[in-house]
């Protein structure tokens, strides 16, 4: 009987270590710690952080890590989005960088009107955010209205938009290609005066609300219940298709925060090339996030943590000098490790010592 | 004896129950292909009468659909192949940047020619068909997630290899590619009054040999069979004695193949290539066999279906250019729109079925 | 009379901590009609699995046609050996034409004469009276034609044993004949059949013999003159007529104190096919709805619930008449609804206990008013330790849990919203004795307090231990109503066999 007690003890601890290795976090936290620890090898330098002035004389920070944080802004906030339709209609939006330049070209329009070289803004840049979140909350009613009631498979569904969302910013632009003033530009670089970039703090601000939000409400616990098990959810009196909707509609609304965003990054908007393959980028970072992409829980934290390791490794090969249109190969190639490693087949194909001991331990419990 | 007797009085009785519940079923594969043909039918005669002034009335417009669309067509047709078996690919465009790149390179530097470089288009084709037929039949992993990678890795390598646009450069392929089949017969009058036979790219045969072939190996082999009852319900299939995995890998293997041919064709056409080459092509591809009756949900589709899915997106795309040519997004939207259309009128459908 | 065609001898089939299967025996002879009959868990399906390959065996033989086959590996190696199986859902391709249908799969040939198949399949078709053409697509035909086609399939891969597996949960009552028939005629031509299904009619229509199992074990192999309907329920749920022992110390529910009306339907009726049902739950009463599984019992609640789309009838709740469209509404109106399949309709399941058990509270309360970490622990820690779930923590994802704990945290998920009216559909099946009895006795207190409960299981036992009132159904039919002394094992099985009392009372 002691033996047998020594033995689940030992397993226990055993256990403990396997759960810290599995823990949610562990993955995406330990591929971006390794990194950063390649470009600090290529680059001593690398994290370093310094205080320097820009063209116009104003105090910025400048340093690789500021860089990254300021550049992985938009995918940060797409994949608090991504994160939410994963886990609870168990498919990727794929038209997220169409829709940016949907939004993108809405806030375009509303900022300058007809007018290419406009010496001041047509509008509030309230207004323009707002109309931007507005076309991007439309553009996630559109796939999700398309997901949750027509039954179709999230991917297909939002191929509609990924063919025309390009297209459509295009036309919200008019065909032009107008610059907006420079004051539009405070949201995509600096506020003058203040050295840290404000995508930095529009970025700490939309995960703050996210966490907020997850808090105040129950869209975590409904998004889980659905995407795990819609039956059980509804006889508990859930709704799984509103719900759906829903997470569409809020990843339509960090659609439209990313294009506003990246529009004010040069404060103009060209649609055919706006984002290039951040869909990829996004679904790459709830996925090394520890996020399974066939839905259910979900880990927000992961999924950030995973966006910032996605802009780490897209720096990293860019300072490499790999060419900008090549860097998708090494994503793509991380993309399927990744999901090789979550196929159940291979996971079980591993994972038979695990479960032996698992199984072990569980009889234990269920004898006592 | 009397029990049979009657069974089969009750049962001639249900034959023509049957007939008139066929008739009325919208899940046939007939009716789709007939509503696509119809469609394509109605929408050239009526561009012809509307629109006759702007080349419709041309014979030649009407080669140019297949001499444009070519290549098109035999990827959509192993799209089709993988979405009757339930799965999908949407890396066909980037392999088909990749096999242009590739191929051009190696025939204006290694001294490819011809052959060699249509055995290269081919290899590349069956590699991506292999490794996410692997990884889609024997790992379950997510096809759209398998070949979305696969698509941005096609892209990417494209880069690796070349970031410039590059043209062909080799007398022998310039030429068999400038080569052209004038149709007996048929041609225009020109506005000086000369008569110009029709042409056909060489292209266009080797699209419609294809389509013939993919029509007898979906309707007439037993491969082709258990694409379908894969696509259509993979448990029955699998109770039917039906090796349902390789089954998968065979479709998409064979989509890779058809993607090297079409590839090929692509470069044929073109004689160029570019990191943003054939940008959307799978997704037109996936468009033309939805439009051309193929269900999402596998089981269901034709590849005369596809055919003229290819056709009548590609008439509607000549309409729209020949219509409002200063804006450049409405072939997209349109597109996007007429997918949009089928892919609702097919979850009906499927509800329906339910 | 005949050659028996197959044998099984002692077989022993157990999964980890459950014995599925203990020395069963099973015999079927050449053209014979042999039902196999149980209730939930007596191991029917597990003995079909063993015999199609889906299963490997512990221990036993089978002989097929007198040859000892020691192993069957794979439901394709049973059909080689000519055991063929026909399921309740169809097993065939919908989209292929039923010609494919009966031929694909079958050789590894990658060219196929279809013309050839065609007219073959013509006259398998017409030797067995199928009403179908060849090339017809077989989703244009009906239940009936599909399943027929998958026994000609079955037939034609020259079977010698053909198992349907409740063929007829899905047809009407002409579509049943023309299979009867069909049947019949493969029983003529030598054919040993077994026949699994819940309709007892059924049974006597057109069977030869009867094996009962109960609990894994084999209760008896019958002529089917030999065993009237009444026995034969009897058998299944393991009473034997006139013993009378327990239940004299049933305790009755104190219904007499309260009479008021928590729960009145009216003619109601739901998608789901049961026929229109007047039922009435009172306070502080324990009601059942008894009958075998698929009668109908299940269908009942879920309409009260508002789970199944009900087309007609209504629902009054304490007097006031109330149009329930959604389970929402329903637990709003202070119903709760344990679903009859736990892992499927039940658990939620890598959500933490906590959260499966706070959640339909929390859905009641709205979706901005997410209760504290501290709340939804205090709530999981009190329903915990009141029910005695086992869990190492809160925080334990639900599906690590033994199913009787399982059961207990849904339990506690309803308790929670503490209902007027609680629906247990089969809360015991599947989880130990020891919280069976828990469960059963939760029950009772609950009801003291005056909660109206209706509990729904197999056992016949446990429902005469808990319940005061039984409603009994057969074939989506409530055909009884017993209460008091009415509330006897006998009456009970008498109600569900049905039309056969006097048969019994002769003997």
């Amino acid at each position: 009987m002691s033996r047998n007690n020594n033995n689940l003890n030992s397993n226990r601890s055993a256990l403990v270590l396997k759960e810290l290795i599995r823990h949610r976090l562990f993955i995406p936290i330990a591929f971006l710690a390794f990194l950063l620890l390649i470009n600090v090898f290529i680059n001593p330098g690398f994290l370093g952080v310094s205080l320097g002035r820009d063209s116009s004389g104003n105090p910025v920070l400048i340093g690789n890590l500021i860089n990254i944080l300021n550049n992985a802004a938009e995918l940060v906030i797409l994949a608090i989005g991504m994160t939410l339709v994963t886990a609870s209609s168990r498919g990727q939006d794929i038209s997220v960088g169409a829709t940016v330049a949907i939004a993108g070209g809405v806030i375009m329009r509303v900022l300058c009107g007809n007018e290419t070289q406009p010496t001041e803004l047509h509008a509030p840049i309230i207004v323009a955010l707002l109309l931007g979140c507005l076309a991007g909350m439309a553009c996630g009613a559109f796939n999700g209205i398309l997901v949750s009631k027509f039954n179709i498979q999230p991917m297909v569904a939002t191929l509609i938009l990924f063919t025309a969302g390009r297209s459509i910013g295009s036309m919200a632009m008019g065909g032009l290609k107008p610059k907006a003033a420079a004051e539009f530009g405070y949201y995509g670089n600096f506020i003058p005066g203040f050295p840290i970039p404000t995508p930095i703090l529009i970025t700490i601000v939309v995960v703050a609300v996210t966490f907020l939000a997850l808090k105040i409400t129950n869209l975590s616990l409904y998004t889980r219940a659905v995407g795990i098990n819609d039956k059980s959810s509804s006889l508990n009196g859930l709704n799984p298709a509103l719900i759906k909707f829903l997470t569409f509609v809020i990843l339509g609304l960090c659609v439209g925060i990313a294009g506003f965003v990246q529009a004010s990054r040069v404060q103009t908007v060209n649609p055919y090339t706006i984002v290039p393959g951040i869909e990829m980028d996004v679904i790459l970072a709830v996925a090394l996030g520890g996020n399974s992409l066939s839905g259910g829980k979900f880990n927000m934290t992961g999924s950030i943590i995973g966006a910032y390791t996605i802009q780490t490794l897209t720096s990293m090969l860019t300072t490499l000098n790999v060419n900008t249109n090549a860097v998708p190969v090494f994503k793509a190639v991380i993309i399927i490790m990744l999901v090789v490693i979550q196929s159940p087949i291979v996971k079980s194909f591993l994972g038979n010592k695990f479960t032996v001991l698992k199984s072990t331990v569980g009889d234990g419990k269920e004898r006592g | 004896m009397s029990i049979l007797h009657n069974v089969q009085d009750t049962g001639r009785i249900e034959v023509i129950q049957n007939k008139l519940k066929r008739e009325n079923s919208l899940t046939d594969t007939a009716f789709l292909l007939t509503i696509t043909i119809s469609l394509f039918i109605a929408i050239y005669a009526l561009s012809i009468v509307f629109l006759g002034d702007k080349g419709f009335s041309k014979i030649q417009m009407f080669f140019n659909l297949f001499n444009e669309n070519a290549a098109l067509i035999v990827i959509a047709c192993g799209l089709s192949i993988v979405m009757i078996t339930g799965s999908i690919d949407i890396s066909v465009g980037g392999s088909t940047a990749l096999i242009c790149t590739a191929c051009i390179v190696c025939l204006n530097n290694y001294g490819f020619n011809f052959f060699t470089s249509l055995m290269l288009a081919l290899a590349i084709g069956l590699t991506f068909g292999v490794v996410q037929g692997f990884l889609v039949a024997y790992l379950e992993i997510q096809p759209f997630i398998v070949t979305l990678a696969g698509m941005f890795l096609g892209r990417g390598l494209v880069a690796l290899i070349e970031v410039n646009q590059i043209q062909v450069k080799n007398a022998g392929f310039e030429m068999l590619s400038g080569a052209r089949i004038l149709i007996p017969f048929l041609g225009d009058i020109n506005k000086k009054g000369v008569f110009i036979q029709s042409k056909l790219e060489y292209g266009v045969i080797v699209a419609i040999i294809i389509v013939c072939l993919m029509y007898w190996l979906l309707r007439k082999t037993s491969l082709g069979r258990s694409f379908y009852a894969v696509g259509g319900n993979p448990q029955s299939a699998l109770m039917l004695g039906i090796n349902v995995k390789r089954t998968k890998f065979y479709a998409h293997l064979l989509c890779g193949l058809l993607a090297g041919i079409g590839g090929f064709l692509y470069l044929f056409h073109t004689r160029s290539g570019s990191v943003q080459q054939a940008t959307g092509l799978e997704m037109d591809a996936i468009a033309a066999s939805i439009i051309g009756g193929t269900l999402l949900t596998g089981g269901v589709g034709n590849i005369f279906g596809t055919l003229f899915g290819v056709l009548a997106s590609g008439t509607v795309l000549l309409i729209v250019t020949a219509i409002g040519s200063q804006d450049p997004w409405w072939p997209q939207i349109t597109r996007a729109a007429m997918l949009c259309f089928f892919i609702v009128l097919q979850s009906f459908i499927c509800s329906r079925k339910k | 009379m005949q050659d028996t065609v197959l044998t099984m001898r002692g077989i022993y089939k157990s999964f980890p901590g459950v014995r599925a299967l203990q020395n069963v025996d099973f015999t079927l002879c050449e053209g014979e009609i042999h039902a196999l009959m149980g209730e939930n868990g007596a191991g029917k399906s597990t003995l079909i699995k063993v015999l199609t390959g889906v299963y490997s065996k512990n221990a036993g033989e089978i002989c097929i046609k007198g040859i000892n086959k020691p192993h069957i590996k794979s439901p394709q190696e049973a059909q080689k050996l000519g055991i063929s199986t026909v399921y309740q859902e169809i097993t065939l391709c919908p989209n292929l034409t039923v010609a494919e249908n009966l031929f694909i799969g079958r050789t590894n040939n990658l060219f196929v004469n279809w013309k050839k198949r065609n007219s073959r399949a013509e006259c398998i078709l017409q030797g067995l009276g199928i009403p179908a053409k060849p090339a017809q697509q077989l989703s244009s035909c009906s239940i009936a034609v599909q399943q027929m086609v998958a026994i000609a399939r079955a037939v034609d891969m020259d079977c010698k044993v053909l198992i349907l597996d409740e063929p007829t949960s899905s047809l009407d009552d002409q579509e049943v004949a023309k299979l009867f028939a069909l049947m019949r005629e493969l029983k003529s031509r030598g054919v040993g059949i077994v026949f699994v299904t819940h309709f007892l009619e059924q049974v006597y229509e057109v069977c030869d013999k009867i094996t009962v199992l109960r609990n894994g074990e084999l209760v008896g192999e019958y002529q089917i003159k030999d065993l009237p309907r009444v026995e034969l329920v009897a058998k299944m749920m393991g009473k034997e007529l006139g013993d009378l022992a327990e239940i004299h110390n049933k305790t009755q529910s104190n219904t007499n104190d309260s009479k008021e009306v928590i729960i009145e339907t009216e003619g109601l009726s739901s998608t789901s096919g049961i026929k229109p049902f007047d039922f009435t739950a009172y306070k502080g009463e324990v009601t059942g709805f008894a009958g075998l599984l698929g009668s109908g019992r299940s269908e009942c609640v879920r309409a009260i619930f508002g789970a199944d789309k009900v087309t007609n009838g209504t629902l009054r709740i304490k007097g006031e008449h109330v149009n329930i469209t959604t389970p929402i509404k329903a637990m709003k109106k202070g119903i709760g609804y344990l679903s009859e399949d736990r892992k499927r309709d039940g658990i939620i399941g890598d959500l933490s206990v906590r959260e499966n058990i706070i959640l339909a509270l929390q859905v009641m309360r709205g979706f901005f008013k997410p209760f504290t970490k501290a709340q939804a622990q205090a709530f999981a820690d009190e329903y915990i330790s009141l029910l005695g779930i086992k869990t190492a923590s809160a925080d334990t994802p639900i599906s690590s849990l033994s199913g009787g704990n399982q059961q207990k945290v849904i339990l506690a998920r309803w308790l929670l919203t503490h209902p007027n009216y609680l629906i247990l559909d089969e809360p015991t099946r599947g989880i130990d004795i020891g919280t069976k009895v828990e469960i059963q006795k939760l029950v009772l207190k609950l009801a003291s307090e005056g909660m109206s409960i209706t509990f729904i299981s197999s056992e016949i036992e446990e429902m005469l231990r808990t319940c005061s009132r039984l409603i009994v159904m057969r074939d989506l039919y409530v055909v009884g109503e017993l209460k008091d002394e009415d509330m006897t094992q006998d009456k009970i099985m008498y109600t569900i066999a049905g039309g056969e009392t006097q048969n019994v009372q002769k003997q």
